[in-house]
């Protein structure tokens, strides 16, 4: 019943504490002013009709491991791109598109795969193919690609399909 | 003008070590986008900034609000889960458009069609 007139109640709690811990009060104008853009944002999701998602929390688990995981990978990332700008010119022309064929299929855990994939430097995300399950990347540091696919295979996307499938 | 913050002098090091290594990082990040040589090579420099630029200068701040109780930290957790978010959507929209560009134009920058899955 609650859903003919709040569509998606967790996305309505979710926006309503984003926006009171945005304003940092819990004064009753803040509390309405809230509760009316959370019940916009709801009903505006609709109009997307996203395919259903389901949290259990048996996923959590897995999830922090992916969390620190991605983590201590931006962190090394971030160090060994900022080498590769300082270096010498040589060390800045190994760049190049590789292809991953990917057994994940979620849209949520290609979502999520994405964000880990541009979020962390030297690996860019391109084109996915839904069709063939191909994904096209760009790496910035393409000295052997079977390495890069084995990277992302078993640290990502293992545990993704353990999320997500 | 503004009276300094009352930091002990152990935060006060700390937090400037944290937000001069963030901003050094970013910086890194925008000279990358000079010294890389073709435009999809440099869809990885502001990353730099993006990440461990921002990760940096918003745990110094967390450091320093938190040292001062000043208010909660929800701020700091907040941008950082908006900028993770949203700045994938403008990385993969102009790597894809760059992309389309350079197949309809026949630039030699892209592949004309997907190299073959490299196998594990």
């Amino acid at each position: 019943m609650i859903r003919r007139v709040l569509p998606h109640p967790f996305l309505f709690v979710a926006l309503l504490v984003m926006w009171l811990m945005l304003n940092q009060s819990l004064a009753p104008g803040t509390f309405l002013f809230g509760a009316l853009v959370a019940f916009g944002g709801s009903w505006a999701m609709v109009a997307l009709d996203p395919p259903k998602a389901r949290l259990r929390l048996s996923r959590l688990p897995p999830a922090l491991r992916l969390a620190g995981r991605v983590l201590i990978d931006v962190f090394r990332s971030n160090l060994a791109v900022a080498r590769i700008i300082l270096g010498g010119t040589e060390r800045r022309t190994h760049s190049g598109f590789m292809t991953l064929r990917l057994d994940l299929t979620d849209r949520y855990g290609l979502a999520v795969l994405a964000i880990i994939m541009t979020c962390t430097p030297g690996t860019q995300w391109v084109h996915y193919d839904p069709a063939r399950g191909t994904l096209l990347l760009h790496v910035l540091d393409l000295v052997d690609e079977r390495e890069w696919a084995n990277l992302i295979k078993q640290r990502y996307e293992t545990l993704l399909r353990e999320i997500f499938e | 003008m503004n009276e300094a913050p009352d930091l002990p002098l152990w935060a006060a090091v700390l937090v400037s070590l944290l937000v001069v290594a963030g901003a050094a990082i970013t910086l890194i990040g925008s000279v990358g986008l000079v010294r890389l040589p073709d435009f999809y090579s440099r869809l990885h420099a502001p990353s730099l900034g993006a990440t461990l630029g921002t990760g940096c200068i918003l745990i110094g701040s967390m450091l320093c609000f938190g040292v001062l109780r000043d208010r909660l930290l929800i701020h700091e957790a907040l941008i950082a889960l908006f900028i993770t978010i949203t700045t994938p959507v403008t990385m993969m929209l102009l790597a894809r458009a760059s992309l389309y560009r350079d197949r309809v134009e026949g630039n030699r920058a892209a592949p004309e069609h997907d190299p073959e899955p490299t196998e594990p």
